[in-house]
């Protein structure tokens, strides 16, 4: 369906090709997973399918790429429309209309379909995302979940022979990505398009994978296989493959029923844990550094929080999770003073949030936004650090020697927006700590991060507790609030449904039980796991 | 293509005696929507009689409250409001301050009068305020207003991005245009706000015209991003696909589309400005004619068919004509009668409703019966 041939692709400013040596073919109807670490060409080698590399990008294309026959030299990317249906990182950024219906008939309007097939396929779109209830609703008021499968909807409704998609699920709740992967699943199964997506979070994708397509790193050739042999070799790898690998599985498990079945002879081995094992011993519960009680906050006409009771208390990890608008974001935010509470009342440090000047606040706390591009404004990394040296008060070069601890070799001379996701995130959190705040947010931090630079995150975050930072997260990685948090609390419509250590919350809910506590309860982690494994010297 | 044309005319709906009915809950046309306000903005802009003014408002706002469906949009005709209700305080506090070009005799008090340069001659700051003066800006500041709630009342029965949608389809490529540039409106400023809030976050002040100047390279740099994103999805998503067309009709269709225009925008001015011209009737009705033929023939050039195409059926004929109604009865009244729709205001007298214009703006209210009611979501 897909075929490469000698395909390398260079951009004009790069020194090194993005892309080089693609040789292979995906085949009809088959759901093809690309797997590498950041920067190894993911989304160009997606590009070269939709034709939007070259045509849009720019660059020079080598090779050929054909995508049902055509040529993506000679075809432009409104004329591969018919068979590629393409869906990017941010579904918001696809939108043309400004209705679900209207959406799903946009890209049928434009290949110029008969109005009766338009009528019918909308109708099968409808039923097949399932999104009827939701047709003549403004784009705006839609979900994360919902406005990633009218994306996909919109793509689909054209028939097209392929679909690629790129990071479909990284801004989704655990729910939301599991019914966006049904969908994708089912159009494997019932319609037979050819799915080509890239996603970071392997451990919610890979299960499903026909085919891994392993770009190991920048300029090594990529390779086209069996998911569990690439698996074995390939530097990315979700927790399940993990465990395998410490187990010494052969094949490796994918899914964690695999794991599960295979885990019997593993479970005698580990010792029988008279406590679940926490990350590491919550500290003892000091005076809290933040509170929140009875706190409503309204954003428009409904309240996003009603009645959150929180105590943030020193050198604790606390993760907050909960689906795509439960209300964690302004949480965060009411802690930093951004909304004013519509009854109840925030402390922080001794701070009113909202009252206090934001140059006394910086001391008390520190945020990093969804989107950490909003706390930069310099025009190189230098520069960033001094004007957060002089916002904090602090000595010249504070800044730049956090960013120096904690992640080495970011060039002072380049503009934040071009560095990658994971340095950008770092270089925010330098600025943040520049303050020397005593408590530190920070709202879904993983987002587009690799396994990689997430390791290094947990690192950083880790020593930060141990110096007594608070720190509290939002996510919905619950890999990373299995391996990280001492505590995770729950929120749902605005009211704290669930607070506790995180072994107590995550193990009694399937949606936030991270891989490894499905398959060895109560173990969190492949590091627990293999923590027990080894001897201990018996004190 | 072809064989794609042929079965296009050959599945148009069948149930088209539905669409006159006035029963069955559906979007009414908005060219219908916006031809009817154009009419009432029209009949506003020949009246100063702050009576007729007022009734125009009255009609205009019945048929919103009678008529709009629960999107977003519909609640605009507040906003439209309340901005009519600026411009006419602003209108009246330049004319206390600046003073106005009405003399008047009806002194209501005086301001201190501040001395200006000799090169300032001819603006003045403060001084005696008349009655005149005030009644006077009172009167066009309400006509702004006024035709600010019609503009208003379009927006909030058909949003005109739906309205741009049934563009035909040499304007089709524009209209996405206009479109889009109206949703980045909303956008930018939701930009700005959490750009200016993530100030705090660096420990700087969020108040003032600082903190907004300084969010601006950023917004610019996001809004730009977000625009070839967007370019990006709808280029994969077969905009711009475009049928084989001889070069020379291209040409032609363009050629006619803009004569016709021009001709269109000269008849307008002429029609709407005071005095007679005899010539305008003629030179709309052959503009309005190279128009259509000039986007008749651009329309060939387009392969995009329409999903589900609001129907022009009986309500829509209705409320478009209700709406020319009101505007051509405006407009031949103001032509006889000059006086009855701009009440004197020196001297001062109280203005008095003219009994045939008024029945005429009642006109305005037919669609408020004559047409289905909007389709509500039940949330």
């Amino acid at each position: 369906m897909i075929t490469f041939e000698q395909v390398g692709v260079r951009y004009a400013d790069a020194s090194e090709p993005a892309l080089r040596g693609v040789d292979l073919t995906v085949p009809e109807g088959e759901l093809c997973l690309l797997v590498g670490p950041s920067g190894a060409g993911k989304s160009t080698l997606l590009g070269t399918v939709s034709g939007l590399v070259p045509h849009f990008t720019g660059g020079v294309l080598e090779g050929r790429v054909t995508v049902a026959g055509r040529d993506t030299r000679t075809h432009r990317p409104r004329e591969l429309a018919d068979v590629v249906g393409t869906v990017g990182q941010d579904p918001a950024g696809h939108f043309v209309t400004d209705t679900v219906e209207e959406e799903l008939a946009y890209g049928m309007e434009s290949l110029g379909l008969p109005p009766a097939v338009m009528r019918r396929r909308v109708e099968e779109t409808l039923d097949l995302l399932g999104l009827a209830e939701l047709r003549g609703r403004a784009l705006s008021a839609l979900s994360g979940g919902q406005r990633q499968r009218v994306a996909i909807g919109s793509v689909l409704t054209v028939h097209p022979k392929v679909l690629v998609l790129d990071e479909p699920t990284s801004a989704l709740d655990p729910g939301a990505a599991e019914e966006v992967l049904a969908v994708l699943q089912r159009l494997v199964h019932d319609l037979g398009t050819t799915v080509l997506l890239s996603e970071h979070r392997l451990e919610r994708v890979v299960q499903y994978a026909d085919q891994v397509l392993l770009l190991p790193g920048p300029g090594e050739p990529p390779v086209l296989g069996d998911p569990a042999e690439l698996m074995a070799r390939s530097p990315v790898r979700p927790p399940v493959v993990d465990l395998g690998r410490l187990a010494g599985w052969d094949p490796l498990p994918l899914t964690v029923r695999d794991a599960r079945r295979r885990a019997a002879a593993l479970r005698e081995r580990l010792p029988a844990p008279p406590d679940p094992p926490a990350p590491a011993a919550a500290p003892p519960a000091a005076t809290a550094i933040a509170t929140a009680s009875r706190l409503v906050v309204a954003r428009g006409p409904v309240p996003a929080l009603r009645g959150v009771e929180l105590a943030l208390f020193p050198g604790e990890i606390t993760a907050l999770m909960g689906r795509n608008g439960a209300g964690k974001s302004t949480l965060l935010g009411s802690l930093v003073g951004l909304h004013a509470p519509a009854s109840g009342t925030v402390r922080v440090n001794g701070l009113v949030p909202h009252k206090s000047r934001p140059k006394d606040l910086i001391r008390s706390v520190g945020l990093v936004p969804q989107d950490p591009r909003d706390l930069l404004y310099a025009e190189t990394v230098a520069e960033e650090c001094a004007a957060a040296d002089r916002d904090a008060d602090a000595e010249p070069g504070t800044c730049r020697g956090l960013l120096a601890t904690l992640l080495a070799g970011i060039d002072d001379e380049r503009h934040p927006r071009d560095l990658s996701e994971g340095q950008r995130l770092t270089l925010a959190l330098a600025v943040v700590l520049a303050a020397r705040p005593p408590l530190l947010l920070l709202d879904e931090p993983t987002r587009g991060l690799d396994y990689a630079a997430k390791a290094r995150l947990v690192d950083i975050l880790r020593t930060l507790a141990a110096d007594g930072h608070t720190v509290l997260l939002a996510t919905h990685d619950v890999e990373l609030a299995a391996e990280l948090a001492h505590r995770t609390a729950v929120l749902a419509e605005g009211e704290i449904v669930a607070d506790g250590p995180t072994p107590d919350v995550v193990l009694a809910s399937p949606t936030f039980a991270p891989q490894t506590a499905k398959i060895l309860p109560p173990y969190l982690t492949v590091a627990d796991v293999a923590k027990a494994l080894t001897p201990q010297d018996q004190p | 293509m072809s064989v794609d044309r042929l079965r296009r005319t050959a599945a148009e709906p069948a149930n088209s005696g539905a669409v006159h009915s006035r029963s069955l809950s559906r979007q009414v046309h908005p060219g219908a929507w916006w031809l009817w306000s154009l009419g009432l903005a029209a009949a506003a802009s020949r009246t100063g009689n702050p009576l007729l003014l007022l009734l125009i408002l009255a009609v205009a706002g019945f048929v919103v409250a009678a008529r709009r469906g629960d999107a977003p949009w519909a609640r605009s005709y507040a906003a439209f409001l309340r901005l009519g209700l600026l411009v006419l305080a602003a209108r009246v506090v330049f004319a206390v301050v600046l003073g106005s070009p009405v003399g008047g005799t009806h002194v209501l008090f005086t301001l201190p009068q501040l001395p200006l340069p000799a090169w300032a001659q001819g603006v003045r700051l403060g001084g005696s305020v008349t009655l005149e003066g005030v009644l006077f800006a009172l009167y066009e500041g309400l006509r702004l207003a006024v035709l600010l709630a019609c503009v208003g009342a379009a927006n909030a029965l058909a949003s005109p991005s739906r309205l741009l949608r049934s563009l035909p389809g040499a304007l089709y490529e524009a209209g996405v245009a206009a479109v889009v540039a109206m949703t980045f409106a909303p956008n930018l400023v939701a930009d700005v706000r959490r750009l200016r809030a993530a100030r705090r976050l660096r420990g700087r002040t969020d108040r003032g015209v600082r903190a907004v100047l300084s969010v601006g390279l950023p917004v610019l740099e996001g809004a730009l991003e977000r625009s070839v994103a967007l370019a990006a999805a709808m280029d994969t998503r077969g905009f711009g696909r475009t049928a084989e067309v001889p070069r020379r009709l291209v040409r032609t269709g363009g050629a006619l589309t803009l004569a016709g225009l021009l001709g269109v925008c000269a008849a307008t001015y002429g029609l709407l400005t005071a005095g007679t011209h005899p010539w305008a009737l003629p030179v709309l009705a052959a503009g309005a004619a190279a128009l259509g033929a000039g986007l008749a023939l651009g329309s060939r050039r387009t392969v995009r068919t329409r999903y589900r195409p609001d129907p022009w059926a009986l309500p829509e004929w209705l409320t478009a004509l209700s709406g020319v109604l009101v505007g051509a009865a405006l407009i031949w009244y103001a032509g006889r009668w000059p006086e009855a729709l701009t009440p004197p205001v020196v001297p001062p007298a109280a203005p008095r409703l003219p009994l045939l214009p008024a029945l005429a703006v009642l006109i305005g209210l037919l669609p408020a019966f004559a047409t289905p009611e909007p389709p509500r979501s039940t949330r």
